[in-house]
């Protein structure tokens, strides 16, 4: 990616236009020429994927906004509109509240994978971080996008993620008051967050830019977490190659995704928002959409609202720190025996704290939700430097060609077994 | 009021609206997290849920549905027959003021000819106005017109019906449900068990579940002890009796078909283009499987060469 261009003009305009704006080169050098390791794996498609659903969300996103209308008393109604009256409003939405679901599934899957594979170590660590960047702007995105439907749910998730900055000590109360336009989660609010709704996805796909910016400097990790020694024997250029492998993944996605939309489009949420918001009446239980619940758990195990709230936030966020945390040298969990059962034990707290999320916080639930909190923070803080100082690593392989050649040399020998 | 309410959020509410699973099934363990979870959850039913217990509704029953499913679609006899219900029963009180009288010849509903559509909209008075004088006036309603409402505003509702205020029908099947509990839920997004049809279980369960109150249940005034229902008490008078519909074919006229027909109605309100959905969905779904199983050709065949 680095260095002079591959890229040579053929047509006449296009030597035209190389010479005043290299755009074509920059194109080229990107998405055709650009080296990826042979021995990626598919968990590796998903960056296509989160930038096919970006793209997805922004379009269908774009032509609900054209029939939405973004006031108290008429934003439910215009969403059933929507749903009865606008041609094809029905799969516009589906697809979007849907897509919103499968973004965060991506992700997440695309945070899993760098987490095992030691993909934020140097020099990649701006990148993961600017992954964490992109993290949050789609929490954000996906909080306000929820509460324009203005259900139940969409009232009292902007009354109680509002309410948390009441708990900073001091200003908590007038950047609450600030945020909402008003004393409380009404017209004002609903206007703003729309207006932050379109907004953000925008500020994404620039966010989006710098973080592919940053891979095609340093190049991809891949599964044995040694980098590429041998551009000639261990790349592949990115077409044909990564982008048929991304378009089968993408096309493999998006058989879950229709799945979602045409066959169980409710699935993912929750029938109180079809219920027009409503001030005096409080749901029973005020459950935040599936992917924030780990996060929502771990804010409700806090018996301190102030705690509890930099809890949340620090849960989000101190995976930015794991270059950092975990400072082995040995990148791919593949080498690292109690590294990775460390890693499928963090991935199943963080599913428990999911379902813990979901549940009314007493009892056991709230007693288990602590626990898993408790061990989120203790895997960060402790367990990975711990690890990272005292594990005794496998050897890793001399190049990505030496680790392929070997795992074809065990393939031959089980053939001919 | 709003400090009242966060601090109820904070401490969690003991009561769900819901079926509160008090169950939790062990779960194929993927590592020692699971299994503590799993052992955290077996100890979770706080006291509090233990002894509300007796008190909790029944789970809905389940029904046969004839849009239920990956070939789904509406009956449109008996969407027809829960239209009549809802006129002659449900229309006294609930309003359900997103549906167009238009709706109800489309396809995919109930779908009346176009005669019948504009003989059941004349026989509606929808205000409209102001005329040239400035007056506000009455006319009989046009297709292109949505139901009006039973009641002028929700203090009359409330006035009229003793203080309880029914909520609109239009989203109804939507907006009701039950919780499926662990590990169900996570089986009812899946192609074959798909499970969408809790709205409409939890209607026509509700219909169906009303029972003489045990001695130990205290009932106030307009309510009735209903199984199903949330705390089983329900401010609903019985709506259905066997009998009450009259129907035009050889339907039986007892309560449970009543409840069933109804119930259909009203996910057909909620969701008018269910069919189109679904038959656009099979397409779509069909497309995608057979594209990405080419993809997935085309992308051996490019790295068949590699050495990977």
């Amino acid at each position: 990616m680095s260095g002079p261009s591959k890229y040579t003009p053929q047509s006449p305009f296009a030597r035209w236009l190389e010479r005043r704006l290299p755009i074509l080169g920059f194109m080229y050098d990107s998405f055709v020429a650009y080296p990826t390791p042979k021995n990626l794996n598919y968990m590796w498609t998903f960056g296509a994927i989160l930038s096919f659903m970006l793209v997805a969300q922004i379009v269908t996103g774009i032509v609900l906004a054209m029939h939405y209308t973004p006031e108290t008393t008429l934003a439910f109604d215009s969403i059933e509109h929507i749903m009865r009256d606008v041609n094809w409003g029905m799969f516009l939405r589906y697809a979007h509240a849907n897509g919103a679901s499968m973004f965060f599934l991506a992700v997440y899957l695309h945070i899993f994978r760098g987490m095992y594979y030691g993909s934020y170590k140097e020099p990649r660590e701006l990148l993961w971080i600017l992954g964490i960047v992109i993290f949050l702007a789609m929490m954000a995105t996906g909080f306000l996008g929820y509460v324009l439907p203005w259900g139940q749910m969409s009232f009292w998730a902007a009354t109680v993620i509002t309410n948390l900055f009441s708990a900073i000590p001091v200003v908590g109360n007038s950047i609450t008051t600030w945020l909402l336009g008003g004393y409380s989660v009404d017209n004002p609010t609903l206007n703003r967050f729309y207006a932050l709704h379109y907004l953000l996805p925008f500020i994404l796909v620039a966010i989006v830019a710098l973080h592919v910016w940053a891979l095609h400097v340093t190049g991809q990790n891949n599964p044995t977490g040694v980098e590429v020694k041998d551009e000639e024997k261990e790349t592949v250029p990115f077409t044909p190659y990564a982008t048929f492998k991304d378009a089968f993944g993408i096309g493999a996605f998006l058989v879950l995704y229709a799945w979602l939309t045409f066959f169980a489009p409710n699935y993912l949420g929750h029938p109180d928002n079809y219920i027009e918001a409503n001030p005096l009446v409080t749901p029973a239980h005020i459950v935040p959409e599936w992917y924030f619940l780990p996060f929502y758990a771990i804010l409700r195990a806090i018996p301190n609202k102030l705690l509890g709230v930099i809890a949340l936030f620090s849960a989000v966020i101190i995976p930015a720190a794991l270059p950092w945390l975990d400072f082995s040298k040995v990148k791919s969990a593949r080498y690292r025996p109690w590294f990775a059962k460390a890693f499928w034990v963090f991935v199943a707290v963080g599913v428990g704290l999911g379902y813990l999320g979901s549940q009314p916080a007493e009892g056991g639930f709230l007693i288990a939700a602590r626990v898993l909190t408790a061990y989120y923070f203790f895997h960060f803080l402790v367990l990975l430097p711990l690890l990272a100082k005292y594990e005794k690593t496998r050897p890793e392989p001399a190049s990505i060609a030496a680790s392929v050649a070997a795992s074809q040399a065990v393939a031959e020998d089980a053939a001919h077994v | 009021m709003f400090e009242r309410r966060m601090s109820r959020f904070w401490r969690g509410r003991s009561r769900s609206k819901y079926n509160v699973e008090k169950r939790v099934l062990p779960m194929r363990s993927m590592g020692f997290g699971l299994i503590a979870l799993a052992a955290l959850a077996f100890a979770a039913p706080s006291p509090a849920l233990a002894n509300e217990g007796a008190k909790h509704e029944e789970r809905p029953r389940h029904f046969s549905w004839s849009f239920a499913g990956f070939f789904g679609h509406y009956d449109q006899a008996q969407l027809r027959r829960g239209f009549k219900i809802y006129r002659e029963v449900c229309s006294s009180c609930h309003s359900i003021k997103m549906l167009a009288f238009r709706n109800l010849g489309e396809p995919g509903g109930p779908a009346f000819p176009a005669d019948e559509v504009a003989q059941i909209a004349a026989s509606y008075k929808i205000k409209d106005g102001p005329n040239a004088a400035g007056d506000m006036f009455e006319r009989p309603g046009r297709p292109s017109d949505r139901f009006p409402p039973p009641f002028a505003n929700e203090q009359a509702a409330r006035a009229a019906l003793g203080g309880g205020y029914p909520p609109d029908m239009s989203v109804l099947a939507k907006a009701r449900g039950y919780s499926r509990g662990f590990p169900t839920f996570l089986l009812d997004g899946l192609p074959g068990l798909v499970y969408q049809e809790a709205g409409p279980d939890y209607i026509a369960s509700l219909l169906l579940g009303y029972e003489n109150a045990p001695k130990d249940v205290a009932l106030s005034d307009g309510q009735y002890y209903d199984v199903y229902m949330p705390g089983r008490r329900l401010g609903m008078i019985p709506p259905l009796s066997d009998g009450a519909v009259t129907y035009d074919d050889k339907t039986p006229q007892t309560v449970e078909q009543y409840a069933q027909d109804v119930a259909a109605f009203l996910m057909w309100s909620a969701e008018p283009h269910l069919d189109q959905r679904k038959s656009i969905g099979r397409g779509v779904v069909a497309f995608l499987v057979v594209f990405a199983g080419l993809l997935y050709f085309v992308k051996r065949r490019i790295w068949a060469s590699v050495h990977h």
